[in-house]
């Protein structure tokens, strides 16, 4: 590849605390990420994975390093432009789902159209069609509560895409659903990847699943430990 | 992000939440019902008030003997005379009508029933100035006002009380011990607040009254009707001039008499009873002030409530501001929807009351906009704490928060 990476980050830490109680999830981690890459980070917990996928998506800020993502240092970005980048280039799937409770599948599709100023004609177009891609239209009227665990996180999902982001950021997707719903949601995954080109990191601690990424990095005491890129099947 | 979009939101969750919404509201409502009915009852009791000192007569002004300024009197202040009327009557250019009276108070028998009232002595011209109609009889006669004849003209109360199965015009009368035939009746006034009953009068020459009844010819006091009603004020400084020059009284002494300007008084009721509508108005706003301390607890409880929501907002792309101005349009929404419930309660309720009391109902227009301006301001005074407090979350922490 030729290209310059998508996401990058340079020599990133990230401090807690202060004086003695100082910790460091992140401790001088470098990494970069290219389009269309469909990344798993694994390392056990405290290892720093979960705070690199916040940094990633401009919900945490480097104490010291810096974060490029296409070209662009996001950790010198105040929280409104953070808010902007988060809104106009990613897609957050959380292990929890995140959907808002008491609210339709449609319209909690809808929301982050909402927040880029979509017309209510038009949300309602891309939303339906994003339902569409994780097998949800049949669903659109029931809120979560009536939903399964795997029909909700397809949801949360459909809700990352509508807005066509560049880079995906999933947080352990996967880790509140049985083994059958754990591939269904795999699959949209690497379909996502593959024929829509969008570019996902995963943070997961399971093998299996990491095994559906096409590179895998592992993490430990905030570094990066092991990288390693499968080579195409 | 769209107006709009965050309107229906907000609209969204206040009916979600029922409820709660109904119970936050009823602050607002209470505070801005209480604001409508103080005010709106407060002008019907002003214009009442106002109206019925109009029907004591128009234009009148009342000289009486005496001083009603504070201080010691070094002597009773002489009365008024006969004189003293004509004088006003010929030489005063803002003065209309004159009518001199004599008054005592009398038993008025008629066969066995009986009546505590006041006989007035006085002219054809106090019917005149005290804006009374004749509803059946007729005036005195020249020769009976000169000649101190025994006949009277009665109020309706009069009427109502003596001369319950019998037609009063024609029949007679007994005041103490002196007999006098009725030969009019005049039409009732109505209820009137102040000055009593208008319509329990008795009315006999002025000549009659001094003779049989009083036993002086001093005058009690001196109904005068300005020429119109912007004359009064001119007709007063008239009287006064000529009284100070008939009674000799030295530049510099006060006044042994003293005039009354009905629309003088009017006003000063009139700000009396506005002090006492402001006086309620404000006690009823500080209901409307707990009521927005309402809105700001509960506005505190769902942003804790839903940490986890605005965390989920903030993640996808919401900007603060974004944020804040959803629950400022919540807290607004929820103020307003309970400032214009409280408005209809206001408005129902002060026509029902304004019907009990009899008082004339009228909606006062400044009265409504305030109201709802006010219960908007207190959404968005109230609402801005909670909503800044949400804008200001952590997207991590709040994520993290259950």
């Amino acid at each position: 590849m030729t290209a310059a990476p998508l996401a990058e980050l340079v020599d990133v830490t990230r401090r807690y605390g202060k004086g003695d109680a100082e910790v460091y999830a992140l401790a001088g981690a470098t990494l970069s990420i290219d389009r269309g890459e469909f990344v798993a980070v694994m390392g056990p917990s405290g290892s720093g994975k979960s705070t690199c996928l916040n940094v990633l998506g401009g919900l945490d800020r480097p104490s010291t390093g810096h974060y490029f993502f296409r070209d662009v240092d996001i950790g010198s970005l105040d929280r409104d432009q953070l808010a902007r980048f988060r809104r106009q280039y990613l897609g957050f799937v959380f292990q929890g789902y995140n959907l808002l409770a008491r609210t339709s599948t449609l319209e909690n599709v809808e929301l982050p159209l909402v927040y880029r100023g979509v017309g209510r004609r038009q949300r309602r177009v891309q939303a339906r069609q994003a339902l569409a891609e994780v097998g949800l239209s049949d669903r659109e009227d029931h809120t979560p509560a009536e939903l399964s665990g795997g029909q909700q996180q397809r949801a949360a999902i459909a809700r990352a895409i509508v807005t066509s982001p560049e880079l995906l950021l999933a947080d352990e997707p996967t880790g509140n659903l049985d083994s059958a719903r754990k591939d269904e949601i795999m699959q949209v995954l690497v379909r996502l990847n593959r024929e829509r080109g969008i570019t996902i990191v995963m943070v997961t601690h399971e093998v299996e699943m990491a095994a559906y990424a096409s590179r895998t990095i592992w993490f430990r005491d905030g570094v990066v430990e092991r990288d390693h890129r499968r080579v195409a099947a | 992000m769209i107006v709009t979009t965050t309107f229906v939101m907000a609209v969204r969750e206040v009916r979600r939440n029922a409820m709660r919404s109904i119970l936050t509201g009823l602050g607002i409502v209470i505070g801005v019902a209480a604001v409508i009915l103080m005010v709106t009852l407060g002008d019907a009791a002003s214009r009442k008030v106002s109206a019925d000192i109009g029907k004591l007569g128009t234009n009148l002004l009342i000289v009486a003997p005496g001083t009603d300024r504070r201080g010691p009197v070094a002597e009773a202040a002489p009365a008024l005379t006969t004189a003293d009327a004509v004088a006003m009557s010929r030489e005063l250019s803002a003065i209309g009508a004159v009518a001199p009276t004599a008054a005592k108070s009398v038993l008025a028998v008629v066969g066995s029933a009986n009546h505590a009232t006041a006989v007035t002595g006085s002219t054809n011209a106090y019917f005149d100035v005290r804006s009374y109609q004749f509803a059946r009889g007729r005036r005195f006669s020249d020769g009976e006002l000169a000649g101190g004849a025994l006949v009277c003209v009665i109020g309706a109360t009069i009427a109502d009380k003596l001369f319950r199965y019998q037609d009063p015009v024609g029949a007679s009368l007994r005041l103490d011990r002196l007999s006098c035939q009725v030969i009019g009746v005049l039409v009732s006034k109505g209820a009137a607040t102040l000055g009593g009953d208008q319509d329990d009068l008795i009315v006999m020459p002025l000549t009659t009254v001094q003779r049989r009844l009083v036993g002086t010819t001093d005058l009690g006091a001196v109904f005068v009707s300005a020429v119109d009603a912007a004359s009064t004020t001119r007709a007063a400084r008239q009287i006064e001039g000529l009284l100070r020059q008939r009674r000799r009284i030295q530049p510099g002494e006060v006044d042994d008499f003293t005039v009354h300007d009905m629309k003088e008084i009017t006003k000063t009721l009139g700000a009396v009873t506005g002090i006492l509508t402001a006086l309620l108005a404000a006690i009823a706003a500080v209901s409307l002030l707990v009521g927005g301390i309402g809105i700001m607890n509960i506005m505190l409880v769902s942003v804790t409530e839903r940490t986890r929501e605005i965390g989920i907002r903030l993640s996808i792309g919401a900007l603060g501001r974004e944020v804040l101005l959803q629950f400022l349009v919540e807290a607004v929404v929820l103020s307003t929807l309970g400032g214009v419930v409280g408005l209809v309660l206001g408005l129902v309720g002060s026509y029902l009351l304004c019907g009990a009391l009899g008082l004339p109902f009228a909606v006062v227009p400044w009265v409504v906009g305030v109201a709802v301006a006010f219960s908007v301001a207190v959404g968005v005074g109230f609402g801005y704490f909670p909503a800044r407090r949400a804008a200001a979350l952590d997207p991590i922490e709040a994520l993290r928060h259950e």
